[in-house]
C-alpha cells in the first residue's frame, strides 16, 4: 500500500439513493439521501466537521466511509484507493486506519464484561503489544492521554462510569489504536455540558497523535469549538465548505446564514431581535428528498429565484470558501 | 408581582431496592404572576421530577415524600385527583417532555384537541372546535394541521400543536419541560420565540426546565439553578450570567463553547448518585472553592441581595 496522494479520504461525486416500499399501490419510492456529494480531507491532520440538521444525511455520509453501505454511484477513495478495495483485501488495515466515535456512549459497551476487555480485545486483535506487561502499560498511558485515572477505572463494569467516562474510555481506545482518520458521529450530544469541554479538548489535541477527525454533529457551537474546517449538509447535499472562522464569520449560503442567527447566543443582552416566519415547508414531515430537480433549499430560501427551482447550483469558489448557490 | 404558587420543601423520592433515591429532595421556590422562570441543571439534578412533583404527575416507584404547593390558597399535593383534573388545562397546563411524541397517531389532530377541551369544560362539539382552531391559529399554526395526523407533522410543528393544546382553555401557567430539545436549530428558534410570545399575548406565567442556558439566556426573566435534587442558586437572567454566585453555576456558565467564545471548561468529577448524595454541600466534591464546612454542613438558600437566592457557605449561612 504504497501509493501516494495528497488526500486521505475523498468522496467523488456520491450519490446514495434509498428504496422503500410505499403504501399506494406496491409503488417503490426513491429518497435520494445524499446527491452528488464530494469533499476531500487532506493527509495532514485536521477536524473537519460535517454539520446538518436531523435527516439530512450525516450518518449516511459516515457509514459510507465505513464501509457499511455502498454508495448508489460516486467514489469514495481512502488513500487514493476505493474504500470497497479496502474492504475486500485489506479488511484489518482499514479498520486500524479507519475508526469511529458512536453518538450514544451507553450502547456501545457490553454490560456483562468489565470495561478492560475493550481495550484488551483491540491490542489482541491488532496485536499491539509483545507481551502482557506492554498491553498494560498501553492501556495505562492511553487512559491518562484522554484525563481518567488507569486506578478507578480499570476493573469496573460499564454501569458504573459516567457517560462522560465512558465516551472518553471509546477515545482511549482510539488512541491506542493510533488510526489515521476518525469518524465521531455526534460523539457529545448524550454528554452533559459540563462534561463535554474535556471530551472536546481530548479529541483536538489527537491532531497532535496524527490522528484526523471527521466531526459529525448538528451543533454549530462545539463544530466551530473544535474544528479547522467545516462543512454544512442540507438535505443530503453540501451547501457550503471552507475554513472554520471564514464560514462562521462570513456565511455566504442562505442555509448557512440562517443557522447562524438562529444560535441562541448564551448572553442575555444579546437576545434574538428578528422573528422566524412559518412556511409550509416545514409544515410537513420532510425525510429525504424524492426528487432530484432544483436546489434543496428552494421551498426555504428567501432569496429563491426561478432558476433555483429547475436547476441545481453547482460548488463555486466565492470568497476563500465553497458555496452552491445562483447568488454567487 | 404578585405571586402565583409557592413550593414549599418539597420532597420527591423514587423507591429502589437499594432505598429511597432522593431525586428531588427539599426544593423551596416562588413563581410570580407572568414571568418566565427558567429552571436550567444537567440531566438527573431533578428538574422534571421538580415539574412532575408540582403537578402531581409523579408515577411509581416514585411518590412525593413530603412539602406544600401553594396554588390559589390551596394545596395543590393534598388535592383529590379529580380535582386536580378539573384545574389542568384551566389553571395549569403541561407540555411534556418529547412531547412532540406524545400525540395519538390515529387520530387527527383536531380530534384530540377537541377531546381535551371537551373533558375539562362543559362546551359543546362546535364550541370546543372554535376554540381548538383559536389556539392552532394564535401559535401560528394554519388550520389545515387540523385535518392531519401527526405523522404527517414535522417535530417541530407537532410540538407546536402541544403547545397549542396547553393554551386552549387560556391557564394561569403553563409548564414546558425541555420544549425544544431534539429540534434543529431554526425550529428551535421559532418555538421559544412562540412560548416567550405566550405571556405576551394571554398573559400566562411559564416555567421552562431546560438543560441549555443559552435558551434561558433567550426568553427567561429569572433562572433557579438545581444541583443534586436542590436549588443552588436563584436570580434574575442578567444577574446570573454577569456574576453567578454559586461555583456550579459558574462552571456551568464556562462549560458552554460558543460562536462568540471558543473557550470552554468542564467542572471535574461527575454528578453524584441520588441514591447517595454526598454529606455537607453536595457540590463540595467536584468544587474548586471548598472550605472545611462544606463536607459537613449543606448550606440552606438565603437571600444574600434582593432577589438573588444562593446556597454556598462563600456568602455565610450554615
Amino acid at each position: 500500500m504504497s501509493r501516494t496522494t495528497e488526500n486521505l479520504l475523498e468522496l467523488k461525486n456520491v450519490v446514495k439513493i434509498f428504496t422503500r416500499a410505499s403504501f399506494e399501490l406496491a409503488k417503490e419510492r426513491v429518497v435520494y439521501a445524499l446527491s452528488d456529494v464530494s469533499f476531500s480531507m487532506d493527509i495532514e491532520p485536521k477536524v473537519l466537521a460535517l454539520v446538518g440538521e436531523s435527516g439530512s444525511g450525516k450518518t449516511t455520509i459516515c457509514k459510507l466511509i465505513l464501509g457499511l453501505e455502498e454508495p448508489t454511484s460516486g467514489e469514495i477513495l481512502y488513500k487514493g484507493i476505493p474504500v470497497s478495495t479496502w474492504l475486500r483485501n485489506y479488511m484489518k488495515d482499514y479498520r486500524r486506519e479507519v475508526q469511529i466515535i458512536f453518538q450514544d456512549p451507553f450502547e456501545t459497551f457490553n454490560p456483562f464484561y468489565r470495561v478492560d476487555r475493550v481495550l484488551w480485545t483491540v491490542i489482541q486483535k491488532f496485536g499491539l503489544a509483545k507481551d502482557k506487561n506492554e498491553a498494560e502499560s498501553k492501556i495505562e498511558e492511553s487512559l491518562e492521554a484522554v484525563g481518567l485515572r488507569p486506578k478507578e477505572i480499570l476493573g469496573r463494569y460499564p454501569h458504573q462510569l459516567s457517560g462522560g467516562e465512558r465516551q472518553r474510555f471509546m477515545l482511549a481506545r482510539v488512541y491506542i489504536l493510533r488510526p489515521k482518520l476518525l469518524v465521531a458521529d455526534e460523539p457529545v450530544s448524550m454528554l452533559d455540558a459540563s462534561l463535554r469541554a474535556v471530551f472536546l479538548d481530548h479529541l483536538k489535541d489527537f491532531k497532535k497523535n496524527g490522528i484526523s477527525c471527521l466531526y459529525i454533529t448538528h451543533d454549530l457551537n462545539t463544530a466551530y469549538y473544535i474544528s479547522d474546517y467545516i462543512m454544512i449538509i442540507y438535505a443530503g447535499k453540501i451547501l457550503e465548505k471552507g475554513s472554520v472562522e471564514e464560514v462562521i464569520r462570513n456565511p455566504l449560503h442562505p442555509y448557512t446564514k440562517m443557522l447562524i442567527t438562529s444560535i441562541p447566543v448564551p448572553d442575555p443582552t444579546k437576545r434574538w431581535t428578528d422573528k422566524v416566519k412559518i412556511d409550509i415547508a416545514q409544515l410537513q414531515k420532510v425525510s429525504g428528498r424524492e426528487t432530484i430537480k432544483g436546489c434543496v433549499f428552494y421551498h426555504r430560501c428567501d432569496y429563491a429565484m426561478d432558476i433555483c427551482r429547475d436547476n441545481s447550483p453547482s460548488m463555486k469558489d466565492v470568497e476563500d470558501h465553497e458555496v452552491s448557490c445562483f447568488l454567487y | 408581582m404578585s405571586q402565583i404558587l409557592d413550593v414549599q420543601d418539597l420532597k420527591v423520592y423514587f423507591r429502589t431496592i437499594l432505598g429511597d433515591a432522593k431525586s428531588l429532595d427539599g426544593v423551596s421556590l416562588r413563581v410570580y404572576e407572568g414571568e418566565i422562570l427558567g429552571i436550567a441543571g444537567e440531566s438527573g439534578c431533578g428538574k422534571s421530577t421538580l415539574v412532575e412533583g408540582i403537578l402531581k404527575l409523579v408515577r411509581p416507584p416514585g411518590y412525593i415524600h413530603s412539602g406544600k404547593v401553594i396554588y390559589n390558597g390551596k394545596n395543590l399535593v393534598e388535592l383529590e385527583e379529580e380535582e386536580f383534573r378539573k384545574m389542568r388545562w384551566t389553571d395549569i397546563s403541561y407540555i411534556p417532555q418529547g412531547s412532540m411524541n406524545s400525540l395519538n397517531p390515529v387520530i387527527k389532530v383536531e380530534e384530540q384537541m377537541i377531546d381535551g377541551i371537551i373533558s375539562h369544560i362543559d362546551i359543546s362539539y362546535q364550541e370546543a372546535k372554535e376554540i381548538a382552531d383559536q389556539a392552532l391559529n394564535s401559535v401560528g399554526l394554519p388550520l389545515d394541521v387540523t385535518q392531519m395526523y401527526s405523522h404527517e407533522l414535522s417535530g417541530g410543528m407537532r410540538q407546536r400543536v402541544c403547545i397549542a393544546m396547553s393554551i386552549c382553555l387560556k391557564p394561569k401557567i403553563v409548564f414546558a419541560d425541555e420544549p425544544v430539545t431534539a429540534l434543529d436549530v431554526v425550529m428551535q428558534k421559532l418555538n421559544l420565540q412562540t412560548i416567550g410570545e405566550l405571556r405576551e399575548k394571554f398573559g400566562i406565567t411559564v416555567v421552562m426546565v431546560a438543560h441549555d442556558m443559552a435558551w434561558h439566556a433567550e426568553i427567561s426573566d429569572r433562572i433557579c439553578i438545581m444541583y443534586a435534587g436542590k436549588i443552588v442558586e436563584i436570580g434574575p437572567t442578567l444577574d446570573i450570567f454577569v456574576s453567578p454566585l454559586h461555583p456550579y453555576s459558574r462552571g456551568l456558565l464556562e462549560a458552554i463553547p460558543s460562536l462568540e467564545r471558543r473557550f470552554a471548561r468542564s467542572i471535574p468529577g461527575i454528578a453524584p448518585s441520588p441514591l447517595n448524595w454526598p454529606d455537607g454541600c453536595r457540590f463540595h466534591p467536584r468544587c474548586s472553592n471548598i472550605m472545611g464546612v462544606c463536607e459537613e454542613v449543606d448550606p440552606p438558600l438565603l437571600e444574600i441581595e434582593k432577589d438573588r437566592f444562593v446556597a454556598c457557605h462563600i456568602y455565610g449561612g450554615g
